[in-house]
């Protein structure tokens, strides 16, 4: 228990505890966080590429639409300190993706329009635990929350989950991202409230 | 909208633009935690420009309830990238929403206090002249300050009196030319627009950087 602030009681909205992480609180909105400014990269230009593998391999968004995708709901964290519940995707799973390339790579950095990118471990990308998203809400994802399409790996906080994502890069080091390298840490668990570099 | 002093015992200096994370908890042991943004620069005596927020849960403690002496839990500096360190030579464009201007006005006074040569401006967007914060630390700092005044106006005002928009943009903005560095902070909405806007004026998206407030708090 920390320094009690004289005075303060809270509001306490009761959020089911095994779905909140500490020092998280409930949110109907869907803030947005973002370094910069939003990219508006046109579908035809876009594309989906995995490196690092022994060939590169790369989807058009029209190849990326056709592969079997999966609709997922979850709860979804974000170090600003909100939480969200039960929020509703379509995607194609990060297991699918990678059964295109043979790789023994332990990490990946995501790469995104925009120049961000953020670094994971395989094991937080496979196993039916990540996925690239292209619809929220039974709605195509709206640019200012990263689509056309965005990572979503909703166990970790969801700076992990890149928005305007466009490929990983296979890595046999683990090589921090763009927040990873800016004061954030470098796995963001939110129920180790893994937030900044020294948690 | 409150400024508060911080006396925290340990806390090392910090970059402007930088925030920080208050944790408040009850007698029972119940705790929230939000970050503000850290509203005075590097070297000063270190405060927090605290916004009420209606539907919110920390702020209005802090804003209406926190006296001299109370104690709360602060962690930070934190945050890398929307940062000013007062040695980079290019022109700075700073440009504010509402309470946004906290982390920016701590820019331009770093500004001041380091001596730096940079051409600096600030372009910051109110409801209306009463809702202005700062505005006499703003006068008395060496950095070109224009307004906008979107709901209400002084009978006098000659300022600008709406939204920011590319013809704004374009007029207060330095040239793409000059290769200036961005500073955009307010609601995602604003930040949108002007960032957006900035791109459109030939701006390279990797020259602005942008912090967002989702309203809650």
């Amino acid at each position: 228990m920390g320094i009690i602030s004289r005075g303060f009681r809270g509001r306490r909205q009761d959020g089911p505890p095994d779905r909140v992480p500490p020092g998280q609180y409930l949110t109907d909105d869907f803030p947005v966080l973002s370094a910069g400014p939003t990219p508006h990269t046109p579908l035809e230009e876009w594309t989906f590429e995995l490196r690092g593998a022994a060939e590169p391999v790369s989807w058009t968004w029209e190849e990326l639409k056709a592969l079997p995708s999966e609709e997922v709901t979850k709860d979804i964290h974000c170090v600003t300190k909100w939480s969200k519940l039960d929020t509703r995707w379509q995607g194609v799973s990060v297991d699918t993706l990678l059964e295109a390339v043979e790789h023994d790579a332990p990490y990946a950095l995501a790469f995104c329009d925009g120049g961000y990118t953020t670094n994971l471990p395989i094991e937080d990308l496979t196993d039916g635990k990540a996925w690239v998203a292209y619809n929220y809400g039974g709605e195509p994802l709206e640019d200012e929350h990263g689509g056309p399409a965005r990572l979503l790996v909703p166990h970790l906080y969801f700076w992990k989950s890149a928005k305007w994502v466009r490929g990983l890069q296979l890595l046999d080091e683990d090589e921090p991202g763009f927040w990873e390298q800016n004061g954030y840490h470098i796995r963001g668990d939110p129920w180790l409230e893994q937030r900044y570099w020294g948690d | 909208m409150r400024t508060l002093e911080l006396d925290a015992p340990g806390w090392h200096t910090h970059r402007a633009g930088q925030h920080l994370d208050v944790r408040l908890t009850s007698e029972d042991g119940y705790q929230a935690e939000r970050s503000y943004s850290i509203a005075s620069a590097p070297g000063e005596p270190l405060a927090i420009t605290v916004e009420r927020l209606e539907d919110g849960e920390v702020s209005p403690y802090l804003v209406d309830e926190v006296r001299d002496g109370d104690v709360f839990e602060v962690r930070g500096p934190i945050g890398g990238y929307f940062v000013w360190d007062g040695d980079e030579p290019e022109p700075v464009l700073l440009v504010a929403g509402g309470s946004g201007v906290v982390p920016l006005a701590a820019i331009a006074k770093h500004r001041a206090r380091v001596g730096s040569e940079a051409p600096m401006r600030l372009l910051y967007s109110s409801r209306s002249w009463d809702e202005v914060i700062y505005r006499d630390e703003l006068a008395k700092l060496d950095v070109d300050v224009v307004y906008t005044l979107t709901r209400e106006q002084p009978p006098d005002w000659k300022g600008y009196a709406r939204r920011i928009d590319d013809d704004l943009l374009r007029e207060v903005a330095f040239a793409a030319a000059e290769s200036p560095r961005v500073y955009v902070c307010g609601s995602t909405h604003f930040v949108d627009a002007a960032a957006d806007g900035l791109v459109r004026l030939g701006y390279d998206p990797m020259w602005v950087r942008t912090e967002r407030f989702g309203a809650t708090g």
